[in-house]
């Protein structure tokens, strides 16, 4: 018999990459465990907001991260259940070197009845010199029309 | 951002964002509507983050060029421009993002000259409701004179 991480890694990891705007990103699923999902992020010309000083755009890191959260709170949950970002805070610690594929690590640390709260980081090669680290909260069940992962 | 042709642009009426790569990736144009600066997106099926919803990552990227365009704009006219970048961003996720044109616009609660702190929220249609909003804080590196 099969854990539900492995479920996920077999069947939703491969799906990651195929949400239109992961896939327009070219984000792309590495490894999960119980509670903890690792992600990718190439490099790509599109994500920067200043080319003169290589500063990355904010919204490729957040895609990235919330993709990544998210994924780590409904492996918490065990269940493919609707849910929903409440919110997410990204603190860039420092710049990423210039056109840096960016790994992130994500987990649940908390799962309640309806709240999962989760962390993670985002790096360039070394997890120990993260460029961003990230904390929030997901709603599962928040509306019967959220999407989530069905 | 030292990127002169952008403050120039930003004093328009309306225009599309194309110098910057990731905002010409997202199709955004802006508007000037009673002086404010709104930011426009329009949908598109490569936005979709779950079924009939766009992806909060293209929500909060729209919300933070949004806060950064408008620190641009607030910088004296002719002077050299300071390097911008967020350092925290908070982003509420408040309503679901239906798949139809996301407009956003942002304030600056406090103009310093090294750090700027602004909120920014997303609407789609009903400005009174907005679907997501950030409180970010951008650094600003000066060039050396």
């Amino acid at each position: 018999m099969t854990s539900f991480a492995e479920q996920v890694a077999q069947f939703m990891g491969p799906f990651v990459g195929r949400v239109p705007h992961n896939k327009q990103l070219g984000l792309r699923f590495i490894a999960a465990a119980d509670r903890w999902v690792e992600l990718q992020l190439p490099f790509k010309p599109e994500f920067l907001v200043d080319p003169d000083h290589g500063v990355w755009a904010s919204g490729p890191i957040i895609t990235l991260m919330d993709t990544c959260v998210g994924m780590a709170s409904m492996l918490a949950r065990g269940a493919f259940e609707p849910h929903a970002t409440l919110d997410l805070r990204t603190d860039y610690v420092r710049s990423p070197k210039a056109q840096a594929t960016v790994t992130a690590r994500g987990e649940c640390y908390r799962m309640t009845r309806q709240i999962a709260f989760v962390r993670g980081l985002a790096h360039d090669g070394d997890p120990a010199d993260p460029i961003a680290h990230v904390a929030g909260t997901f709603m599962f069940s928040a509306s019967k029309l959220a999407g989530g992962w069905q | 951002m030292t990127n002169p042709a952008l403050a120039t642009l930003l004093r328009d009426a309306s225009g599309r964002l194309d110098l910057l790569p990731y905002a010409a990736m997202l199709d955004l144009s802006f508007e000037r509507v009673d002086g404010e600066l709104q930011l426009v997106m329009p949908f598109a099926d490569t936005l979709i983050g779950s079924p009939g919803r766009l992806h909060g990552g293209a929500i909060s990227g729209l919300l933070e060029l949004a806060g950064l365009l408008t620190v641009i704009a607030a910088q004296p006219e002719g002077e050299a421009l300071p390097r911008v970048r967020p350092v925290t961003v908070t982003v509420d996720f408040m309503r679901e993002g239906a798949p139809v044109e996301t407009r956003a616009a942002a304030s600056i609660t406090k103009l310093g000259r090294r750090v700027v702190n602004v909120h920014a929220s997303a609407w789609q249609g009903d400005r009174a409701k907005p679907i997501t909003a950030a409180h970010i804080n951008f650094v600003l590196d000066w060039p050396e004179r």
